[in-house]
């Protein structure tokens, strides 16, 4: 029987160098009650900025994890996002129109990931913005627990908590906090939440046509990002139980919340691993928790933050106070994250 | 095009030496050598990041001359040389994307600012704007020598650079040394373990491998090099 190359790219595209454009030409043909499409500055702005005296919530970064951040575009979370090419930080022009697009005259957050790359290009973009007399406040997300936070690398990568500062500032922005306040609520998110991820296989950008690693059948990576970065190990592919039991640790021992805390439990799947398989691990999550005298009170699952076609999935725990709870709450509309709407 | 105009020498003494200047043409053809050398070497660069890194340097930088070269050639006039590196610049930052495009399009934004309105520089006025140039790195990515970044090849050339200017060399031969230096410099991030970056995240597995930074840093201190060669 005549096999094909292992490595040969099959996605649905036209010319790799359009994929993002013409991706997010098609979120705004399906959602253009939220959302549109400025091509002209490769930014996705809520269809009603700028809210007049609502602080306006800005993201951005590489491409390659929809829905994050243009699929979070809407009532009650983002006002706009800027995406870069696939895994490639986006450039300050975006985000300063981005952030001239939705300044309602309350200021402009920055929600920025822990990524050299993003952290340096929004530096830049919120010092133009400054020049232009828009009052910015950047929060940067790294909750990444697969990464050592020292002296001795970039800082822990923004990952799962970035998809829940996104809707828990929003809603503080929403309900009318100032600008200050609204950096804060996601500041406390970031110091509250905690993440880590495994993969089970590699994924193929468009433009590089081929895998990002390799990883042999029956190998999983432990401690992997959001962008084919590799984990803190290699081993073969435990059972779910072991596989949760081991990222929950690692969460969990750097979280370390009190006896008896409230979380948020957020699993997601990188892209390539189907629902059935998200809820099989968040029952083991569930139950692993309360074993461990950590109730989750809300979650989330589904895939939120992905990495290209990769199988694999995260876990975020959000160690939630009464405010974070009733933040997390609240209305919100956007292409991928909708209830009390 | 380089001129020579009379200057009086470093020690202050009454001898009066030829010694060459810079200018906007010298820029011009500096950036457009980049260009081309960056373009050439845009495959090589990105294997070097896909070892340690996301494998976008060589494409991210090819897009960012690219854009510079046309820039330059939709200037109405001719700015002087510290107008074009601002632009060229200004024009990186706005097209690379990743961590390159603020660092390198911030170094030549402040080698630009270091220049002023000056229409010609000199040797030393050159070395000046390396030194601001990597200020400004320093001062966005804070990166120190060692960390196995671009600083690892720029810092040794900006000493080599000085070091010959203030042996009285003329700056093509300064430039010279100030490549080869670089050059050593860029070898020298092989045996380290990154501490910047995207490649920090692999600890001690990004031993062995060169940081592409370091060596798109040479590709562009030596186009500098090749243009003021030729032009003497």
């Amino acid at each position: 029987m005549a096999t094909s190359a292992p490595t040969a790219m099959k996605k649905f595209l036209n010319d790799p160098a359009d994929v993002l454009k013409e991706s997010l030409a098609g979120l705004a043909a399906a959602h253009g009650d939220l959302l549109r499409y400025d091509a002209a500055n490769q930014i996705v702005v809520r269809i009603d900025a700028p809210v007049e005296g609502k602080v306006a919530l800005v993201s951005g970064g590489g491409a390659g994890h929809e829905p994050l951040h243009g699929g979070f575009v809407g009532a009650g979370m983002l006002d706009a996002a800027c995406p870069g090419e696939v895994f490639t930080s986006p450039v300050p022009d975006q985000m300063v129109a981005a952030t001239k697009a939705v300044d309602g005259g309350a200021g402009v957050v920055h929600i920025v990931k822990n990524y050299t790359g993003d952290v340096l290009n929004f530096k830049m973009a919120a010092d133009d913005a400054a020049d232009e007399g828009i009052a910015v406040e950047s929060v940067i997300i790294d909750d990444d627990v697969a990464v050592q936070d020292s002296l001795y690398t970039a800082g822990r990568r923004g990952v799962g908590a970035t998809v829940l500062a996104e809707k828990i500032a929003g809603a503080a922005a929403e309900r009318g906090d100032d600008l200050a306040a609204v950096a804060g609520i996601a500041r406390r998110v970031d110091e509250r939440g905690r993440s880590f991820g495994v993969a089970l296989s590699s994924c193929t950008p468009p433009a590089a046509g081929k895998p990002m690693f390799d990883l042999p059948d029956g190998e999983m990576e432990f401690g992997i990002g959001i962008h084919g970065e590799p984990g803190r190990r290699r081993g073969p592919i435990d059972s779910a139980h072991e596989i949760v039991e081991v990222m929950l640790e690692a969460v969990l021992s750097d979280l370390k919340p009190a006896e008896g805390a409230k979380v948020l439990a957020f699993v997601n799947g990188m892209g390539g691993t189907p629902a059935i398989e998200l809820y099989l691990l968040y029952n083991e999550v569930d139950q692993q928790l309360r074993a461990a005298g950590v109730e989750p009170v809300r979650n989330l699952v589904g895939s939120y933050i992905t990495s290209l076609e990769m199988a694999g999935a995260s876990i975020t725990l959000l160690e939630l106070d009464e405010e974070l709870t009733s933040l997390w709450d609240a209305p919100v509309h956007t292409p991928a994250l909708r209830w009390g709407v | 095009m380089l001129r020579s105009t009379p200057q009086r020498s470093a020690g202050g003494s009454e001898t009066v030496v030829v010694a060459p200047t810079v200018d906007a043409n010298t820029i011009i053809s500096w950036l457009n050598e980049t260009e081309v050398e960056i373009g050439a070497q845009s495959d090589y660069l990105t294997q070097l990041d896909a070892a340690i890194g996301d494998g976008d340097h060589g494409t991210n930088m090819n897009r960012g001359f690219t854009a510079v070269g046309r820039a330059l050639a939709e200037q109405a006039e001719q700015a002087p040389p510290g107008r074009l590196l601002i632009l060229a610049g200004k024009t990186l930052i706005s097209t690379v994307g990743g961590a390159s495009g603020p660092l390198w399009g911030t170094a030549l934004r402040r080698a630009g600012r270091a220049l002023g309105d000056a229409e010609t520089f000199d040797g030393q006025q050159l070395a000046g704007a390396l030194d601001a140039a990597i200020a400004g790195v320093v001062e966005l990515g804070a990166a120190t020598p060692g960390d196995k970044t671009m600083i690892d090849a720029l810092t040794p050339a900006a000493e080599a650079l000085h070091g010959g200017l203030d042996a009285g060399e003329p700056i093509g031969v300064a430039l010279v040394a100030a490549v080869s230096a670089a050059q050593a410099g860029a070898e020298s991030t092989v045996p380290l373990q990154a501490r910047k970056g995207r490649a920090s995240y692999l600890g001690e597995r990004s031993i062995g491998h060169l940081d592409p930074g370091a060596a798109s840093s040479v590709i562009i201190l030596s186009a500098l090099q090749q243009v003021v060669d030729r032009e003497q």
